[in-house]
């Protein structure tokens, strides 16, 4: 593998290169706090962030999307009938990415790039990033990422991996995609591979070590459904809950939408929107009736999609990268990790006397 | 990239009102392009996005047969915002469909079999489908003894009265209509709900025969207990759910059941398998 060195003095020199190819995004200070923005020479990344409070999962699926444009005009001849609604798709290139939120895409992806169907915003938007991830040295204190299957310097879904070494990234490049950037940047001081391994895996060290928070999840595929489904703890877990939805817009494996027409005068699109399970309106039949009417029902909902219903249709792990944005945002502390320990935990029925 | 998400475009050919509440209409689409007909090909079971510029969409089951050449049969209560402008829409507008989706009732196994199709209000359709696609010429030596039980409030809300009158004169399908109560003295048929018809009519249940049962759930509810006491096993009993929706696809996150997304791991489902199942529908 690999590895080359970018002092940081010459970052911005090797971003102008790829603006040249691509749109170059990465973590922007904002008033309050980053997000991911389009970067430019007065826009440049700053790398002193933890994580950004919103994932970057709106890079592939924004909040709001057009897909389809259309005219009720009678008097056109293709009125009423759906055009796909043209994009301009440049490759962009993302820095400063955490390993998390890389590793989020993947999860997702198994949603959107199925066998039968794919969706194609999701799909194209996937296909034109590169991700530069830059490793975690200094993880939140909601972080459980090295439980949850990743690790602050997990390399899942990421082209390349930038460790901060001081006054220089180490980075090693781990695509064709990932190279394809570094040359289009300039950035071609490779390293001795070994001592770029040792350094880095001390750092990782380090920073592993700093993740005090961790889930249990070894259970949860044995666990059979409705036993997890009728668990006494749903109605205590879901107590305090009021359904604002936050937990499900900031996570970055959360896809659930909605589809929604829009019309002004003549000229409409079809458009989806980001939903959330949190809502009752999510699963709310015509007839009135909503297979998830109470809050429990959308409390669990959430928990069982992550942590059993994922588990079990694809046979690899949680449906969680263990970011904390969740934990942190929650306005009533609703916390995953207590959650998913509560459901691993959950004793087979069939050995407790009913009391 | 095949668009999963873009409707062919249709041109409703006929509207019938199916029912004394006029709150039931079937409409007849014609494909505007004649390849997609082919690229809609379906099997009995199936479901499709009904899509209305500036509306928006609505799973609707499919009621026609694969065998009916020509066009495509959706029937489609009134009941909120899309619905309420289809059947405000005349002969000749254009809109779209999407589709076909999610899984059938599995005729592979079914062949050689006695088939009892149980039906209730207006979840008719695609049993529908099925009875004139089992009907078909090429098909009916593939099944043996078919019956029907379908059950309405009154005669007058019954879909397809013609055609069940049609199939009551044939010595090949073994029909079983009825109503809740009627002050018809004309009405010839069964009176009472249809799990008491069931109990009455179907055949045991035994290895060789299966029951389809779509209905309102109050009708399922009763008819299971039936179906347990004639004998039938769970992986028999084949059922078809209803969830809201928007994809279709198994994307969009909402119509799940435990794992299973009604839209694309359905709608079809063997009460064994929703044994297994959280009951979210």
């Amino acid at each position: 593998m690999k590895w080359i060195k970018i002092e940081k003095e010459d970052f911005p020199r090797g971003l102008k290169a790829l603006a040249e190819t691509y749109q170059c995004l990465g973590p922007v200070k904002g008033e309050k706090y980053h997000d991911f923005k389009v970067l430019d020479e007065n826009r440049p990344p700053d790398f002193d962030f933890l994580n950004t409070p919103l994932s970057p999962k709106f890079l592939v699926e924004p909040q709001s999307e057009i897909l389809f444009e259309y005219t009720l005009d009678e008097k056109k001849e293709d009125a009423h009938i759906l055009k796909e609604a043209q994009k301009d798709l440049p490759p962009r290139l993302v820095v400063g990415i955490r390993p998390c939120d890389a590793a989020a895409f993947l999860l997702v992806k198994r949603n959107f790039d199925t066998e039968k169907y794919k969706d194609p915003y999701w799909v194209r938007a996937y296909e034109a990033l590169t991700l530069f991830g830059l490793a975690c040295q200094t993880p939140c204190a909601a972080c459980f990422c090295t439980t949850a299957g990743g690790g602050p310097f997990d390399e899942a879904g990421l082209d390349a991996l930038m460790v901060d070494a001081g006054d220089h990234f180490l980075v090693k490049i781990l695509t064709e995609k990932g190279e394809a950037a570094c040359n289009t940047a300039g950035w071609e001081n490779v390293v001795e591979e070994k001592a770029a391994l040792d350094a880095a895996a001390l750092l990782k060290e380090t920073a592993e070590s700093k993740i005090a928070s961790t889930v249990e999840t070894d259970n949860l595929k044995q666990q059979s459904t409705t036993a997890l489904y009728d668990a006494p703890f749903w109605e205590e877990v879901s107590f305090s809950c009021i359904n604002c939805g936050t937990c499900t817009y900031v996570c970055p494996t959360c896809w659930c939408f909605d589809i929604q027409d829009e019309c002004y005068g003549c000229s409409g699109v079809r458009m989806r929107n980001w939903d959330s399970c949190m809502y009752p309106l999510f699963t709310l039949h015509g007839s009135g009736h909503n297979p998830r009417g109470t809050k429990l029902h959308r409390v669990r909902q959430r928990f069982m999609h992550k942590l059993k219903y994922y588990v079990d249709k694809y046979d690899d792990g949680i449906q969680c990268v263990g970011c904390g944005r969740c934990v942190v945002s929650c306005p009533v502390n609703i916390d995953i990790r207590r959650v998913c320990n509560l459901m691993n935990a959950l004793p087979d029925p069939s050995t407790v006397c009913p009391v | 990239m095949f668009n999963p998400y873009l409707p062919y475009p249709v041109r409703i050919e006929e509207i019938v009102t199916e029912t004394e509440d006029k709150n039931l209409k079937t409409f007849k689409f014609a494909f505007l392009k004649e390849e997609d007909e082919d690229k809609f090909a379906y099997t009995p079971g199936q479901f499709a996005e009904l899509s209305v510029a500036g509306k928006g969409e609505i799973p609707i089951g499919i009621a026609s047969s694969p065998t009916e050449k020509g066009f495509v049969l959706f029937t489609v209560n009134k009941v909120g915002v899309v619905t309420t402008h289809l059947h405000a829409m005349q002969p000749g507008d254009i809109m779209g469909i999407r589709g076909p989706l999610g899984n059938w009732y599995p005729w592979e196994e079914m062949e050689g079999k006695n088939v009892v199709i149980i039906g209730g209000g207006f979840a008719f359709t695609t049993l529908r489908s099925s009875i004139v696609y089992m009907l078909h010429p090429d098909n009916r030596p593939k099944f043996k003894d078919i019956h029907v039980i379908y059950g309405a409030r009154t005669p007058g809300m019954l879909l397809y009265r013609e055609e069940l009158a049609s199939w009551e004169q044939r010595d090949d399908i073994h029909m079983h209509i009825t109503v809740d109560a009627t002050t018809d003295p004309g009405w010839k048929y069964n009176v009472g709900f249809v799990p008491a018809i069931t109990e009455k009519k179907a055949p045991p249940g035994d290895e060789e025969t299966y029951a389809i049962v779509c209905g309102p759930p109050i009708m399922i509810k009763f008819t299971q207990p039936v179906l347990d006491n004639l004998g039938y096993a769970h992986d028999h009993i084949i059922m078809s759910l209803e969830n809201r929706m928007k994809c279709g696809i198994g994307m969009c996150g909402r119509c799940n059941v435990g794992k299973e997304f009604v839209c694309k791991d359905g709608p079809v489902f063997t009460l064994a398998q929703l044994n297994t199942m959280p009951k979210e529908y």
